[in-house]
């Protein structure tokens, strides 16, 4: 499984970086592909219930009022028809990718299970609404999926009466079938969106809206190849006749031509036993799990910044349990927390300027402590050779590790995130260094969601904890990129270095100041 | 910041997509039906005879059951299996017994085939037996048709109009 993911991973990489190029890391498809499923799915919402008004929902009539929508209102109504249809498969495209991503990064295992596990049936609903939306357009594609989804229905052991004999000849064709099609289409979707918002629940501030020029770009595509190849309807259903050729969408209906290859009942077998591979993948292998972060509640003032920052909702304030004066308290729930330390990073009391036994912030992650990174960072800033002394604080996941040389020294922590912005004011300020990096994952796409990004806001002076004012900036350098991204980040410290030389060497502020 | 050198690797991008999905959305077309062939569905769903005949109580019995319970027969639920062949100008092309549905097998049994056969006219030939006869057949039916070609061509039955209905 870690080959296959690692072959995934390796081919999506290269793909990615080359829309770094068109897209800019920032605004890279690829790390909102979960985003872009949510706008694709309002696209076919709101163009759905627009189709809805003027469709005939009779089995007779149904082929003929959307002909009138495609043709007599082509330029609203088969608009509309077109994105709806067109949505549909850039939904299917995304979350495919998704799906792929998501496993390729390895963020399903562990207590990481719940958004993978969610997911999968997501994609059966897709599906449902999608095949039930070809079927309402009663055509010779609908007459086709018609006939093979009955016979497929019928492989199972639970039907009486085969349903494939709703759909001998044109005599046997009741109403009775399609009006539960019509109904599965309207609330196939709402099901959907429910499984879609609890996909999302163990997410704090889930991306689920693309950036806007994502938006922009996809809606004018999609619009552009409504207009230059709109979607219309084959030849009409005619059940005495048999549809011999017939267009399929493959990204809905790409399953069906197995129906002549394979037995339904062993289809039947496949996909269940894929669908159930597929949602056991979080436990297959099994993972080690890092313990949670804990709470010091001698150290926790209550002021929150830990819940606001966490990425997977994993905090909670609660009452003061212990006396103190403070209103509040942190509870971290372990079985949400992944272990990502963002929460220390945002800890006021987080902070080196003190002994080391002294150091024990409010948060912390037991495998991670505190007042072994400030040992650490002292340790590192005396392996300096020669050079201009970069110290790098990356994040486990950017493979910044190779970094290291006679000049470059690094430290990893399971997210650039965990670091907080005080250890640089201390790094600087006590001549540990002559520059610090910050080496985490491609801008957008932190393996723990949002490290990255508060990373910067707190560098920026943005968000709590800030970096002190007084950092001379041109010593910092925030170094986003992706895994396989070396040369990049070999030339980026070699730049940073360069531009340390023509500053003065560090000396420092002194103890005296910060005391 | 949009940077402007990059719209030209976006437009390609976006184009990339959308042709993508025009050309998925409904092409290449899959063959699924031979236009040079007649399809023949077989469907019919219909309870045989009970595996053991009713026995008639006498009016002793009946009186001995409870009020509610009363009736003037007692049957054992299971049915016997439909047997159903055709033959297509003499030639054997279906052979099957359909068992009862049901758990207890007590519900009607069900057939539905398709087949696909050369066009033009043929002698089709069908036959049930829905009783323990030895032999023999309960109905049939036998009919010189003509097969369109890219048409369905269906045989229903029902007993209580007859049996076999060809259209
Ligand atoms: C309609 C379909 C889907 C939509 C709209 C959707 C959307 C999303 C969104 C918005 C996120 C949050 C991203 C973030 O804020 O970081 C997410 C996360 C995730 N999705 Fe989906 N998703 C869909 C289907 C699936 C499927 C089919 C799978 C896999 C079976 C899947 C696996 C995941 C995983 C593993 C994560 C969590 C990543 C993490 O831990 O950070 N999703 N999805
Ligand atoms: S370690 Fe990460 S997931 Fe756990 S509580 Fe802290 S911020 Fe949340
Ligand atoms: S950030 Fe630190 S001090 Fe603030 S509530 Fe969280 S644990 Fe307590």
């Amino acid at each position: 499984m870690a080959v296959l993911k690692r072959v995934c991973r390796f081919l999506l990489e290269r793909v990615e970086r080359g829309f770094d190029i068109a897209f800019g890391q920032a605004c890279n498809p690829f790390s909102y592909l979960g985003a872009l499923g949510w706008y694709f799915f309002w696209i076919v919402a709101g163009t759905g219930i627009y189709l809805y008004i003027f469709f005939d929902t009779g089995v007779t009539d149904a082929y003929a009022s959307v002909e009138r929508i495609t043709h007599d209102q082509w330029y609203l109504g088969g608009v509309m028809r077109s994105l709806h249809r067109y949505a549909s498969d850039a939904l299917v495209i995304v979350v495919f990718l998704h799906l792929l991503r998501e496993f390729s990064l390895d963020r399903l295992r562990g207590k990481r299970f719940f958004a993978w596990l969610t997911g999968v049936p997501t994609l059966v609903f897709i599906y449902l609404c999608g095949i039930s939306g070809y079927w309402m357009v009663w055509d010779q594609l609908a007459q086709y999926i018609a006939i093979a989804t009955a016979e497929w229905l019928d492989a199972l052991p639970f039907f009486g009466e085969p349903i494939a004999n709703n759909f001998l000849n044109s005599t046997t064709l009741s109403g009775r079938f399609f009006t539960l099609l019509v109904f599965i289409h309207i609330f196939a979707p709402l099901f959907m969106l429910v499984l879609m918002w609890v996909h999302i629940q163990r997410h704090a501030q889930a991306k689920v809206n693309p950036p806007a020029p994502l938006a922009v770009g996809t809606a004018v595509a999609l619009v552009a190849l409504s207009l230059v190849h709109p979607a219309v309807s084959q030849a009409p259903a005619d059940l005495d006749v048999v549809p011999v050729a017939v267009g399929l969408d493959w990204f809905y209906l790409a399953g069906y031509p197995l129906l002549d290859v394979i037995p339904g009942g062993q289809l039947w077998l496949i996909v269940a036993g894929g669908g159930l591979l597929l949602a056991l993948l979080p436990w297959i292998p099994p993972v080690r799990q890092a313990p949670a972060a804990v709470v010091s509640l001698d150290n926790c003032n209550g002021c929150a910044r830990c819940f606001e920052d966490c990425p997977y909702s994993a905090i909670t304030m609660e009452p003061r349990s212990d006396g103190k004066a403070y209103d509040l308290e942190a509870v971290v729930n372990d079985d949400n927390c992944m272990s990502c330390g963002i929460c220390v990073g945002a800890c006021p009391t987080a902070t080196p300027f003190r002994r080391a036994t002294a150091i024990v912030p409010g948060i912390e992650l037991p495998e991670y402590p505190v007042a072994d990174l400030r040992e650490t960072t002292i340790a590192e800033s005396s392996q300096f050779v020669r050079g201009r002394r970069v110290l790098v604080y990356a994040c486990e996941h950017c493979g910044s590790q190779s970094l290291a040389d006679d000049s470059t020294r690094v430290i990893t922590m399971p997210c650039v995130a965990m670091l907080p912005p005080a250890f640089i004011d201390f790094a600087l300020s006590r001549n540990l260094a002559d520059g610090i990096a910050v080496a985490g994952c491609a801008d957008g796409d932190c393996f723990y969601r949002l490290g990255g990004e508060w990373m910067r806001q707190r560098v920026a002076g943005d968000r709590d904890p800030r970096l002190r004012g007084r950092v001379d900036h041109r010593r910092l350098r925030l170094l986003y990129s992706r895994a396989s991204e070396r040369q990049l980040r070999t030339t980026s410290i070699a730049e940073f270095a360069a531009d340390l030389r023509k500053l003065p060497k560090n000396r420092g502020s002194g103890r005296s100041r910060d005391a | 910041m949009p940077d402007l050198r990059r719209l030209p690797l976006q437009v390609i991008a976006y184009s990339a997509f959308a042709a993508l999905i025009g050309y998925f959305a409904s092409l290449p077309n899959y063959q699924y039906g031979d236009a040079a062939a007649a399809t023949v569905k077989v469907s019919l769903s219909h309870a045989a005879e009970r595996v053991k005949p009713c026995v008639k109580l006498t009016p002793e019995e009946i009186a001995e059951l409870a009020m509610n319970m009363r009736r003037t027969e007692v049957c054992e639920r299971e049915r016997l299996p439909v047997v159903l062949e055709m033959d297509i100008d003499g030639r054997p092309v279906l052979r099957l017994e359909a068992p009862p549905s049901g758990l207890w097998g007590d519900g009607p049994a069900y057939v539905y085939e398709r087949l696909d056969v050369s066009p033009g006219p043929h002698v089709l030939s069908v036959r049930l037996r829905d009783t323990a006869r030895q032999g023999g057949w309960n109905y049939s039916r036998e009919e010189r048709v003509e097969l369109l070609a890219g048409r369905y061509f269906t045989i229903t039955f029902k007993a209580e109009t007859g049996g076999f209905s060809f259209r």
